[in-house]
């Protein structure tokens, strides 16, 4: 059991320090899908922990609302790419104040 | 019959209406419209009087109600008017000389464009004028008040085009507002103490009244007065009021508007009678204000300002003795229409030197007038002899019995008004002498002219209603007259006989007069006026019309002014700096928050973490605590 949480965060772990420090779009894009993965499996873990099917179903709507956020995003990547030749996040900073 | 007394202002109000909507069509009638409605104003009016003057003297008053002009609770106020003895002679006075003034009008206003819109105006004034004194109720009277002052504003700044015009004009309405404030006052007060306005009842409630109430009524009276009369210290405005066209004037600010204000001390006579304090602050402004005038006058180079500063002069003598209670009010309103009768003679024959020379008013560039102007300087003489007093003329009649009077009351007040009657004899010498005797020292472009005869027909009915109207205290008639409204006069005991009080004002005239021959006919006088380096403090006090608007400029102008920057100041550091300093610090504070708003996708996940971070730590915390 705690082998599957370990396995959990250091997913988890992963994903975030590459959504923090990578500048690629699709790499930071890939890195959000692996904490994704990494909070189905925590999910998963607990529901058979608890003998329940909640974190099973939670999972289920986590992979959902993913293939649908990886329809959004990566159609905009690809527009950002088109106009500016680029993927990297940090050239795309007009909002800044 | 007198049910229709309401037509004699119905009939001016109606043609001002027409001619000022009718517009340009009207341009070639329009005078002769206005003069016909002042001339049967004038032929209601003599019907009326001589109806009065057929009754008996208790029952020479009539009352009528138009309609309830203001119901509202305890307030009620009926448009009513009365002609009665004091109101029928006003009425002569504003629609005879009016109707004079309007027929002068048409020859002096003929080259004037507007003058459709001149005499328009002329009507609104006869018709306001005519409210004012046949008003039965205070309100009444004080709309006719305020509708002589709008006349007055639209006639003096008449030229508008001229700076000095529109300025002058403001300054009269602005001046007049001080006293119209006294006058509403003065009504709120009756209202509040009687429940009324109207002028039989207040009259009527005066014996129950406390001396308070009467010597506050008195006293704001007093100062609507002066504002409308120009009297001291709401003078200001009559020596400006000069810009507007002559014959206005001598209709409103010399025979007519601006002894309104006697007018009201007279039909308010219970009120006066009923406070010794206010009466006393009504003599000791006529007092000053018949001096000031006379000194003002005597400083003028310009002809309209030296005869300006004689009507405030001859307005004092008649505030003064409106001010001896009963054994003066009728002597007031006798040299009120004497005064109308000279005065408006004068001011008419001033207007016809001027059309003569070009619109020059400098009596410097005049003299030796009285070839070119015979008509006009032989009616302005009439006029000349009844305002020094000359034996025979009225003026000599009524000066005489006002300054009798003052010496009845009081030595001291008795001498003033005797030294004023003095140095009216030297300015009119002066202005004569300067006008028409010495020789001529005009230019040679100017082609001084006699009037056309629509000037001088008036001028000579004028200058024969200035030698005759003495008449109207033949066998005290006037006094008799008068009664009923003001009470009976009782003679005071003089102190010295009336033969030689009458013997002092003739000497005293006689010396203002050699004055005024051996300082100004006996030498030659100056082309241009002396620049005010030259002459004496006095006379550069006298130009400068005794400081008076230095005085009202430092009195009132500045601290109100300063005031006025105080508060502007208070708004601008306080109100505003509380409002402002908001809006900064709230801008401030944003501009902070601006900074970490860097458009970095990285940097804002960053932060998402660690909120993250700090929310699930913040849980824990809790949880295991």
């Amino acid at each position: 059991m705690t082998e599957y949480l370990t396995l959990s965060l250091i997913l988890f772990s992963i994903g975030a320090v590459g959504v923090l420090v990578r500048r690629n779009a699709i790499v930071v894009f890939m890195c959000i899908e692996l904490m994704l993965n990494a909070t189905n499996l925590a999910f998963v873990s607990f529901s058979r922990q608890h003998g329940n099917l909640d974190g099973q179903v939670a999972a289920f709507f986590v992979m959902v609302v993913a293939a649908a956020e990886v329809v959004v995003g990566l159609a905009i990547i690809v527009s950002i790419y088109r106009t500016r030749r680029t993927t990297s996040v940090d050239e795309a900073s007009l909002l800044k104040s | 019959m007198f049910d229709l007394m309401w037509l004699l202002i119905a009939v001016p109000l109606v043609s001002a209406l027409v001619l000022l909507v009718w517009g340009k069509q009207a341009d070639p009638f329009g005078h002769l419209i206005a003069t016909a409605a002042s001339t049967l104003s004038f032929i209601g009016g003599v019907v009326l009087f001589a109806q009065l003057l057929g009754r008996d003297e208790n029952e020479r008053s009539a009352t009528t109600s138009l309609f309830t002009w203001i119901e509202s609770g305890p307030f009620h106020v009926e448009m009513s008017f009365t002609f009665d003895a004091l109101s029928g002679l006003f009425v002569l006075l504003i629609t005879g000389v009016g109707t004079l003034i309007h027929i002068y009008s048409i020859g002096y206003m003929e080259h004037d464009e507007r003058r459709r819109r001149f005499f328009a105006y002329l009507n609104l004034f006869v018709a306001s004028m005519l409210t004012l004194v046949l008003a039965a109720d205070y309100l009444v009277l004080f709309l006719g008040w305020e509708g002589v002052g709008l006349a007055s504003y639209l006639l003096i700044g008449f030229w508008q085009h001229k700076h000095s015009a529109a300025a002058a004009a403001k300054k009269a309405f602005v001046v007049n507002r001080v006293g119209d404030v006294g006058m509403a006052l003065a009504i709120m007060l009756m209202f509040a103490q009687f429940g009324t306005s109207s002028m039989e009842a207040v009259s009527g409630a005066m014996g129950s009244a406390s001396g308070g109430v009467a010597t506050a009524l008195g006293l704001l009276l007093l100062l609507g007065a002066c504002g409308k009369s120009a009297q001291v210290p709401l003078q200001s405005w009559l020596l400006d009021a000069m810009e507007g066209p002559t014959p206005v004037s001598a209709l409103i600010h010399a025979a007519t508007m601006v002894t309104a204000g006697v007018y009201l001390v007279v039909r308010s006579s219970a009120i006066f009678d009923a406070s010794e304090a206010a009466r006393t602050a009504v003599i000791v402004v006529g007092l000053v204000t018949l001096l000031v005038g006379a000194y003002i006058g005597c400083a003028k180079d310009d002809i309209k300002k030296a005869l300006a500063g004689s009507t405030m002069s001859q307005i004092g003598y008649m505030m003064l003795a409106a001010g001896l209670g009963p054994a003066g009010y009728a002597f007031a309103i006798f040299h009120l229409i004497t005064h109308g009768f000279f005065k408006a003679n004068m001011f008419l024959g001033a207007g016809s030197v001027m059309h003569g020379m070009d619109d020059d008013v400098n009596m410097r560039h005049y003299g030796g007038l009285r070839k070119a102007m015979p008509y006009t300087f032989v009616t302005f003489a009439f006029g000349y002899l009844a305002i020094i007093g000359f034996p025979g003329f009225s003026g000599f009649f009524s000066k005489d019995k006002i300054i009798e009077a003052a010496f009845g009351h009081n030595v001291w007040i008795g001498l003033g008004a005797l030294l004023g009657a003095g140095v009216t004899a030297f300015y009119m010498t002066r202005l004569m002498m300067m006008t028409f005797i010495t020789d001529k020292r005009w230019k040679e472009d100017v082609h001084p002219h006699e009037s056309p005869k629509v000037m001088t027909v008036p001028l000579i009915v004028l200058a024969a209603l200035s030698l005759l109207g003495g008449a109207l205290a033949l066998g005290g008639w006037i006094g008799d007259w008068l009664a009923p409204i003001v009470g009976e006069a009782h003679h005071e005991e003089l102190p010295i006989p009336a033969i030689a009080i009458t013997l002092s004002i003739l000497a005293v005239v006689v010396i203002g007069v050699l004055a005024g021959i051996f300082l100004y006919g006996s030498r030659p006088v100056a082309a241009e006026t002396p620049a005010d380096s030259s002459v004496s403090a006095f006379t550069r006090a006298g130009r400068r019309d005794l400081y008076g608007d230095a005085i009202n400029d430092g009195v009132v102008v500045q601290p109100v002014r300063y005031v006025t920057r105080s508060l502007v100041f208070l708004d601008a550091r306080a109100v505003d700096g509380f409002v402002t300093g908001l809006a900064d610090r709230l801008g401030e504070v944003s501009q902070a928050l601006r900074a970490p708003q860097t458009g970095f996708v990285r940097s804002y996940a960053l932060s998402m973490f660690g909120g993250a971070l700090v929310l699930t730590i913040a849980l824990l915390a809790v949880t295991l605590a």
